[in-house]
């Protein structure tokens, strides 16, 4: 499948990098050109010889959108720092050009509760943390090393 | 009238002002403490730290009972996610969100936020108008109702320079409604001579735009507009 990753900093680019691996066609937009080195960090290979795509551009921005292959994607992630930038881009992939698996990283329990119960695949990492921790607290659960 | 207005940069700050001068009720909330700060000592208690698009400083600023509520921060996804929020998780039925940047507006119809307002747009308006381009001006767009009301200039030599209104044929769905000339303007009836040099308003179907314009253009050059 194509997937298309809009945010490259730690998330976006291991995502990035292990869908690649995996065999997928991946592409990649930042607003940072430098972005790239996350991709690169630990490869052998550059990002591109190794067949990723990558697009320096504005989320917001549908041709920069577009350059990055959103016509053509089956899967969206929206990843950057910003979670009200991440849920406007989720939307728009989900609305316009009808991607059926977006996922998108909010920050914010509250508003990825919210926008979940709207329809939106949102992946809340402070709630994963939220509970991980509570249980550990708890003695539920006990981690070696770094959880997950 | 319970207003919350959210960012409170010029457009918010101002707006609050006239809103309160007005004897509305109002609230005001900023994320930058310089900011917040700095109008908290004029609007006092009306004014509330915090990031408007975060559901609980929402809800402390009482965004349940507005009756509306205004997104004028400097961030259009900001503004898009808080109205999106107050109209469709807080049933705020009147919603007035600032559009940055107007390449933006487009994100903000597909997601339901209307009316979005582009300062640079209505700025872009205000030229138009003042520097006309192909002798035609939108001076009000209804998209919803799929009508509009343009201005046209009279091209000296095309088809209606010179003839009665009710002769002009323009297409069912159009229709003359005010004649400005010398500095003035009047509503004309079937029997008014429309001239060339004439400014015309025109209500119509939006899709009868070319069909209707191109009888106010010169015959041998043809408006792109």
């Amino acid at each position: 499948m194509f997937v298309l990753i809009v945010g490259c900093g730690r998330v976006g680019s291991a995502i990035a990098n292990s869908m690649l691996a995996e065999g997928h066609q991946v592409s990649v937009l930042d607003e940072d050109a430098e972005a790239i080195a996350l991709l690169e960090r630990g490869q052998n290979e550059g990002w591109e010889e190794r067949g990723g795509r990558f697009t320096e551009g504005t989320a917001l921005e549908i041709e920069a959108l577009l350059a990055a292959g959103i016509d053509q994607a089956d899967a969206f992630v929206a990843s950057t720092d910003g979670d009200n930038t991440n849920l406007v881009i989720a939307q728009i992939a989900k609305r316009r050009f009808d991607i059926d698996r977006v996922v998108v990283r909010v920050l914010d329990p509250a508003r990825a509760r919210w926008y979940a119960e709207q329809g939106l695949q949102t992946v809340c990492p402070t709630q994963t943390a939220i509970e991980l921790l509570e249980a550990a607290v708890r003695g539920q659960i006990r981690f070696e090393g770094v959880s997950g | 009238m319970y207003v919350v207005i959210v960012g409170a940069g010029k457009v918010g700050w101002n707006l609050a002002r006239e809103l309160i001068a007005k004897r509305h009720e109002i609230t005001v909330i900023e994320s930058d403490p310089v900011r917040f700060s700095v109008v908290e000592q004029e609007l006092e208690h009306s004014a509330q730290y915090g990031d408007g698009s975060e559901l609980w400083v929402l809800e402390r600023a009482g965004i349940e009972r507005a009756d509306l509520v205004v997104a004028v921060t400097g961030d259009d996804e900001d503004n898009i996610l808080i109205s999106q929020v107050a109209r469709e998780k807080y049933g705020v039925t009147r919603v007035v969100a600032r559009c940055n940047n107007p390449r933006n507006l487009q994100h903000f119809e597909l997601l339901g936020v209307k009316p979005a307002i582009s300062a640079t747009d209505l700025i872009l308006r205000l030229i138009e108008h003042e520097v006309p381009q192909y002798g035609l001006v939108h001076l009000l767009d209804l998209p919803e109702e799929r009508l509009e009301i343009i201005e046209l200039e009279v091209a000296p030599g095309c088809e209606a320079a010179g003839r009665k209104v009710k002769e002009l044929g323009l297409p069912d769905g159009s229709l003359v409604i005010s004649i400005l000339r010398d500095g003035g303007g009047f509503v004309p009836n079937g029997d008014s001579v429309v001239q060339a040099s004439d400014q015309v308003l025109v209500v119509l179907d939006a899709e009868l735009e070319t069909s209707v314009t191109e009888r106010f253009s010169d015959r041998s050059s043809a408006p792109a507009a």
